[in-house]
């Protein structure tokens, strides 16, 4: 009642205005206040939704196509004379016909094919033909007769892969007005292109080749794929798996448990927080410089990626076992000491059991992180090749040069045929997938092991 | 208003544990401060006084739990048996074999009832068969007055029991150890009154067996369950001696301030 700002009532009791019933003017603008403040939250999360639905809406609708792909069938006669004039069907033998050999049957198929099919043939040439299928369309039947010698001299159907000129025309990329300008395709083979898609010799499918094929030149983008740089980031998340997760967590076990408190850990541990936040970068030219110049480990390895990795994800899988552990109550560390187990069994038996999920959930969210970093790999030389040839065994999976999704899929949206900035996009896809599916796992082990005190 | 304490013959136990000037710091804190006092086997000792004289501190001293508080320096000495806790060849892993303890809030390990009895056991080796742990975990439990409760659901998590079965577990766990010395840091402070009861009368049941200290808020409770008592104020301990003299003739005025409640 000393308050000199409260008028007494009548009773000498401090007057509060009025009825309940209405708010007076302070409470009017605290709840403007909140009520504002709600919004700017809801404006905030609105925001941050709007760009996730439309980054997602754009990488969908640009990366789809990349997985189906045009392809030809077309009946290929393959004459003995040509491809086996010795007759004996030795394949070693048969490989001195190279694919310069091959094309010309790709030639006179396609041209059976439109007489059969009463297709006008606009070229003087035969092999102007040919630019509608893919250059890689020769390799494919030589390998395939290589393969199965006894196939010369039938006539046997391929289906080859169309040219990404084709390729983009079913998929709406192409059009007639822009091949104005473009030497690989003219109008005229569209509208064969045409005439074949009605015959249902030229169709688009799904195409398994770009989840599990190799990368392929700059020059047929139809035939890229993204498998040998899916193993590339297998073997690199084994190396980062293998190496981070135990000197991680013996690292954490160790400051968080048996560590004194001095000056030293204290620096130790403003320095693991300060590493996690250090850029990728960085730890591409530590790599280059420590692993490759000093160590002299082959470059473009998975296994030198995986190094580097695990160098950008130790800090992550520390901090977040530390947490973990520090999650633990200390009465069960207390407990198992009043029982007379010694700090490590303590430590083993109960406290690290208890903080496996939360462990593992950082790992798993680490290893996510690993899975998508480009930039070190691009300072280690895991970037500027074609991965063209998956790994011969599980040494030649570690050490012999290999690309990374993520650097794959970069290597892609730099080159300039716009059918590789189509599959940059799929790539992402795939790789997004590969992301989600790893987050969806920790979240699920947290879930499942949670436990409560 | 106090209860006289169930041994009313003064009979003169073994000593078991024998502090010498034992000083305690936490950093520059003086915690303790020159304690002698003398711990009988077979007999319940309870420590009591104001909030931070202390007592809890002595009472980790014994079993060397303040070992795991980077600050805390012990000095004087301990003997237990004779032999001093605080020499250097002391394992502490070894003496907590030896000096059992029951914590303030009911801790037991997040796992089965029989894993909880079982891990002492096991980690000291004190089972060569399954069927000597099954023996080990049995007697525990009905040491701990809880196997009546429990022994049908022995593979249950302890953490689903009640707070007063949590402590009666938390106790028959320390017993399964075979300690000479079972210490308690205020084992009911977060227990209902009918589970005090129940772990007071088990306290006394243990008597039989075990030297047991005891650190209690409740003057109740030390005259109910103890046989010396020992008044700790400001790191000093104030008065020892049995407890029925302690609480109808105390001789230090300090004692008879906080008895009484004028203090505390």
């Amino acid at each position: 009642m000393t308050d000199a700002t409260v008028q007494p009532g009548a009773e000498g009791r401090p007057v509060k205005s009025g009825s309940l019933l209405e708010q007076d003017a302070r409470t009017k603008r605290r709840n403007a206040a909140e009520a504002r403040f709600k919004f700017y939250g809801m404006a905030a999360v609105g925001i941050g939704v709007i760009f996730l639905i439309l980054l997602l809406v754009s990488i969908v609708r640009n990366g789809v196509p990349a997985f189906t792909q045009t392809f030809v069938t077309v009946p290929i006669y393959l004459p003995e004379d040509k491809l086996d004039k010795s007759g004996v069907r030795d394949p070693d033998v048969m490989r001195k016909v190279t694919t310069f050999g091959y094309a010309p049957l790709l030639d006179d198929a396609l041209v059976t094919k439109l007489e059969d099919n009463g297709i006008e043939m606009p070229f003087a040439k035969p092999s102007k033909l040919r630019d509608m299928v893919s250059s890689s369309a020769a390799a494919q039947v030589r390998d395939t007769v290589l393969a199965n010698p006894d196939l010369i001299g039938q006539t046997v159907d391929f289906k080859l892969l169309a040219s990404s000129r084709v390729d983009g025309y079913m998929k709406g990329r192409v059009t007639r007005e822009s091949l104005a300008r473009d030497k690989n395709l003219d109008a005229e083979h569209l509208d064969i292109v045409d005439q074949l898609h009605e015959l249902g010799t030229l169709e688009r499918s799904f195409n398994w080749a770009f989840i599990f094929g190799s990368d392929a030149s700059e020059s047929r983008p139809e035939q890229a794929g993204l498998g040998v740089s899916m193993v590339g980031s297998l073997f690199m998340m084994i190396v980062v798996l293998v190496l981070s997760l135990p000197i991680g967590v013996a690292a954490s076990i160790y400051l968080e448990e048996f560590a004194p408190k001095n000056r030293w850990t204290d620096l130790i541990e403003v320095n693991i927080s300060n590493l996690a936040a250090v850029p990728s970068i960085v730890f591409g030219i530590l790599g280059l410089a420590v692993f490759i110049q000093f160590a002299h480990l082959p470059m473009s390895a998975p296994l030198v990626g995986g190094l580097v990795l695990t160098l950008m994800t130790l800090p992550t899988i520390i901090i977040s076992t530390r947490a973990s552990l520090k999650a633990v109550p200390p009465s069960i560390r207390d407990a198992a000491l009043g029982v007379g187990a010694s700090k490590m069994q303590s430590v083993f038996h109960h406290v690290l059991p208890l903080a496996m999920p939360g462990i593992l959930t950082g790992t798993i969210l680490g290893l996510a992180q690993a899975l998508g970093e480009t930039a070190p790999l691009l300072l280690i030389g895991m970037v500027g090749f074609i991965a063209s040839n998956m790994p011969d065994g599980v040494a030649a999976g570690f050490l012999s040069p290999n690309s990374a999704m993520p650097a794959q899929i970069y290597e892609w949206a730099k080159r300039a045929d716009p059918a590789y900035y189509e599959r940059a996009w799929g790539g992402i896809i795939i790789l997004l997938v590969f992301l989600m599916t790893m987050n969806i796992i920790a979240i699920l082990l947290r879930r499942r092991f949670e436990r409560r005190w | 208003m106090y209860d006289s304490p169930k041994s009313e013959t003064a009979v003169q136990h073994a000593i078991k544990i024998a502090a010498n000037k034992v000083q305690v710091y936490y950093g520059d804190t003086h915690a303790i401060k020159d304690v002698d006092v003398r711990i009988e086997d077979k007999t319940v000792t309870a420590f009591i006084g104001p909030s931070g004289c202390g007592k809890s501190t002595f009472l980790r001293t014994l079993n060397r739990m303040n070992d795991t508080i980077d600050i805390c320096r012990v000095e004087g000495e301990i003997l237990l048996d004779g032999e001093n806790i605080y020499d250097k060849r002391v394992d502490p892993v070894q003496l907590r074999a030896k000096v059992g303890m029951v914590f303030q809030k009911p801790n037991p390990f997040p796992k089965s009832i029989y894993d909880n009895i079982a891990y002492g056991p096991r980690i000291h080796g004190l089972a060569k068969t399954k069927a000597d742990l099954d023996d080990i975990v049995e007697k525990s439990l009905r040491r701990g007055a809880i196997w009546n409760e429990v022994k049908d659901r022995l593979h249950a998590p302890g953490t689903g029991l009640s707070g007063g079965q949590q402590q009666r577990l938390c106790i028959a766990r320390a017993v399964a150890t075979e300690p000479e010395v079972l210490l308690m840091d205020e084992p009911c402070s977060a227990l209902d009154p009918i589970a005090t009861g129940q772990v007071e009368e088990l306290i006394d049941e243990l008597r039989e067996s075990y030297s047991v200290v005891i650190v209690t808020h409740s003057m109740q409770q030390a005259a109910r369950v103890s046989q010396k008592t020992a008044f700790f104020h400001l790191g000093n301990l104030v008065e020892f001696g049995e407890t029925s003299q302690i609480f109808t003739n105390p001789k230090d005025p300090r004692t008879e301030s906080y008895i009484t409640g004028r203090i505390g």
